[in-house]
């Protein structure tokens, strides 16, 4: 039996979507593979033990999720104020939100060097206090959390909006304190769109390029990200060790959005109507 | 203990919501607050809640002072007209979240908790839905839960916002019944809010009519429905019909309808009547009129009639066994009699009544 639908079509817009995923995802990542498979398992394995590129790829996975995790907090604070609050100027700040977005990442970049230097602004107050930013692993959250930051809030705000205040008033009759109503109400209901964001916080965190290199200062096992050993590697006509590095980044990124995507899963699974 | 609220007013930057509002509820009373939208029913019952807060006034509970308590201790059971399920938690964990989130010394433990749980399911008749989730639920289902959620915290008062509003008829209908035996066995102070008076005087042992901020009347049911005390009542409250008076000498006229001696010694020049439908019947003589529309509802006959001496429309309800054997068609000629009629004295000042000069008139009793 055909069951008859309003919208007709679906034949048709699953044939669009896998021929464009195809080509745009599917295609440049087999060539990236197929590339990398130009370097032996010896090498491979020498590669991927060698410290330079274990410290960055530290830097980078590590890097992006203390950012992500940090962006989650903050924006889930942004995302709060700017929904449950109106006061003058609300529109202003929230079109803000959106610049990481907009700004060329290099120019983020640049002007955060710029600030944090040792001789910028904030820098030359904060780095005689010990705190040095610039040309340090710090400085490469920074630019994680800058590039990151409008994800999380973006994800969230729709949500809070459509969140009746009821819940939280019938928490409160029913004697939950306000720590209560937040961590067993509003936060699990919060959950599923706090992990989206969070997740596209962190890809975007983990390929970061452009602004990161300027304020990384790129120190060898110190303050150097895998993108830049990739990049390195290409200067030095090294494809296939660049692809292979590649690849290593692709596989980690996926295991850690699948374990975010069940996490997801799990954390709405009221929402889903079948017992 | 009895709940007593003094004087409370509540105004929000446009309007007041509530205007000096005095009242006092019994121990085991079922108390209805019934008003149109805006009236501030509402914004009492959320006052009684510990969500809003009165700029004036006090509410006392056995002599204690709410308004000194936040909403987490008041200890008062609340249901709200969308049901505010959390529904990210199952049934259970939704029934047992007002004792879950108890420190440590008062929190009963584990087995305790999902004892009481399952006699709670039992009570509200979902026994083997602890696992679902809300969305996995009806309306009626869903409100039921939102209840043994309020009540296993064991309340001494038990407030409810627009209960059944959410829901089908026939669904609103059963639950309040249900709802009705519940609070007759459990012995709790029930107040609720409802905009449906059909609702408000079926369940209620008294009725508290709300208007632009102000209690009109409070009372039983029955006198609400019979005595009105104020215009607003009596247009509120079922159907009516309206007619304005002018004094002449000593009568009570209406264009050419007379509808008796005046009542106050010439204190008012005009003044305002109430008759319901029922309170007028067809007869031999009387007001002359003439058939406009039936309306058949069942049992009850609406029948809409113009005044000749006014032409005024009125309504006049007619049981329909009746009416089948006068086999009655519009444009027919009738003459109509009042039996009963609520009046008020107007004052010269527009629309003001004198509420406290009400009088019942016979137009047509018979000697």
């Amino acid at each position: 039996m055909q069951r008859r639908r309003v919208l007709p079509g679906f034949g048709l817009s699953l044939g669009y979507v896998v021929t464009y995923l195809g080509l745009i995802v599917l295609l440049p990542l087999a060539a990236l593979a197929w590339k990398a498979s130009g370097v032996g398992l010896h090498q491979l394995l020498q590669l991927l033990s060698s410290p330079r590129t274990l410290a960055a790829l530290r830097l980078s996975f590590g890097g992006a999720l203390v950012a992500a995790v940090f962006n989650a907090v903050i924006g889930l604070l942004v995302a709060w104020v700017m929904t449950r609050y109106r006061f003058p100027g609300r529109r202003l700040l929230d079109a803000f939100i959106d610049l990481p977005f907009a700004l060329p990442t290099a120019v983020a970049g640049i002007a955060l060097t710029a600030i944090y230097a040792p001789n910028g602004w904030l820098g030359q107050w904060l780095v005689p206090l010990g705190i040095q930013i610039a040309y340090t692993p710090l400085g490469v959250m920074m630019a994680m959390v800058f590039v990151g930051f409008p994800f999380v809030v973006r994800t969230l705000q729709p949500v809070l909006e459509a969140m009746d205040r009821d819940v939280e008033e019938a928490a409160a009759s029913l004697g939950a304190t306000r720590l209560q109503t937040f961590m067993r109400v509003i936060l699990p209901m919060l959950m599923p769109a706090l992990l989206t964001g969070f997740a596209l916080a962190l890809a975007r965190a983990v390929g970061e390029y452009g602004s990161v290199i300027f304020i990384a200062g790129n120190i060898p096992m110190h303050s150097e990200i895998a993108p830049l050993l990739i990049v390195e590697k290409l200067e030095q006509v090294d494809y296939a060790g660049a692809a292979a590095l590649g690849v290593v980044m692709l596989c980690f990124s996926f295991v850690l959005l699948i374990v975010i995507a069940r996490l997801q899963r799990w954390s709405g699974r009221w929402a889903e109507r079948s017992a | 203990m009895t709940l007593l609220l003094s004087h409370l007013s509540r105004h929000f930057t446009d309007a007041a919501a509530l205007d000096d509002v005095s009242l006092a509820i019994a121990p085991g009373e079922f108390l209805a607050l019934l008003g149109s939208s805006g009236s501030g029913k509402t914004t009492l019952l959320r006052i009684l809640a510990g969500l809003d807060y009165p700029q004036t006034g006090s509410v006392t509970w056995g002599g204690h002072d709410l308004l000194n308590m936040n909403a987490r201790e008041r200890k008062v059971g609340l249901v709200f007209q969308h049901y505010a399920l959390f529904r990210h938690l199952t049934v259970t964990e939704n029934i047992a979240f007002g004792l879950r989130v108890r420190p440590r010394h008062a929190r009963p433990a584990r087995a305790e908790i999902s004892a009481r749980v399952e006699k709670l399911l039992k009570r509200v008749q979902l026994e083997g839905y602890g696992k679902r989730f809300p969305a996995q639920l009806s309306g009626g289902q869903r409100q039921r839960v939102a209840l043994a959620r309020a009540l296993a915290v064991e309340p001494e008062l038990l407030l409810l916002d627009e209960p059944f509003g959410a829901l089908d008829a026939q669904v609103r209908i059963a639950l309040r019944r249900w709802l009705r035996n519940l609070h007759e066995e459990l012995g709790l102070t029930t107040v609720f809010v409802t905009h449906d008076q059909e609702e408000a005087l079926e369940l209620a042992d008294r009725v508290a009519v709300m208007n632009r901020g102000r209690i009109e009347q409070v009372g039983t049911p029955e006198a609400i429905y019979q005595q009105p005390a104020t215009p607003f009542v009596c247009e509120f409250i079922g159907k009516v019909n309206k007619f304005e008076l002018r004094r002449e000498q000593d009568r009570l006229i209406c264009g050419a309808l007379e509808l008796g001696a005046d009542p106050w010694a010439r204190r008012y020049d005009r003044a305002v009547a109430y008759i319901r439908p029922e309170h007028l019947a067809l007869s031999a003589s009387g007001w002359k009129a003439h058939l406009r529309h039936i309306y058949l509802a069942g049992s009850v006959a609406h029948l809409e009639l113009a005044l000749d001496a006014s032409e005024q429309i009125i309504e006049v309800d007619v049981p329909s066994e009746d009416l089948l054997q006068m086999s009655l068609q519009p444009g027919a000629e009738l003459y109509v009699e009042a039996r009963t009629a609520t009046v008020f004295p107007l004052l010269d000042a527009p629309g003001e009544a004198k509420p406290e000069d009400r009088r019942v008139l016979k137009p047509h009793q018979r000697a």
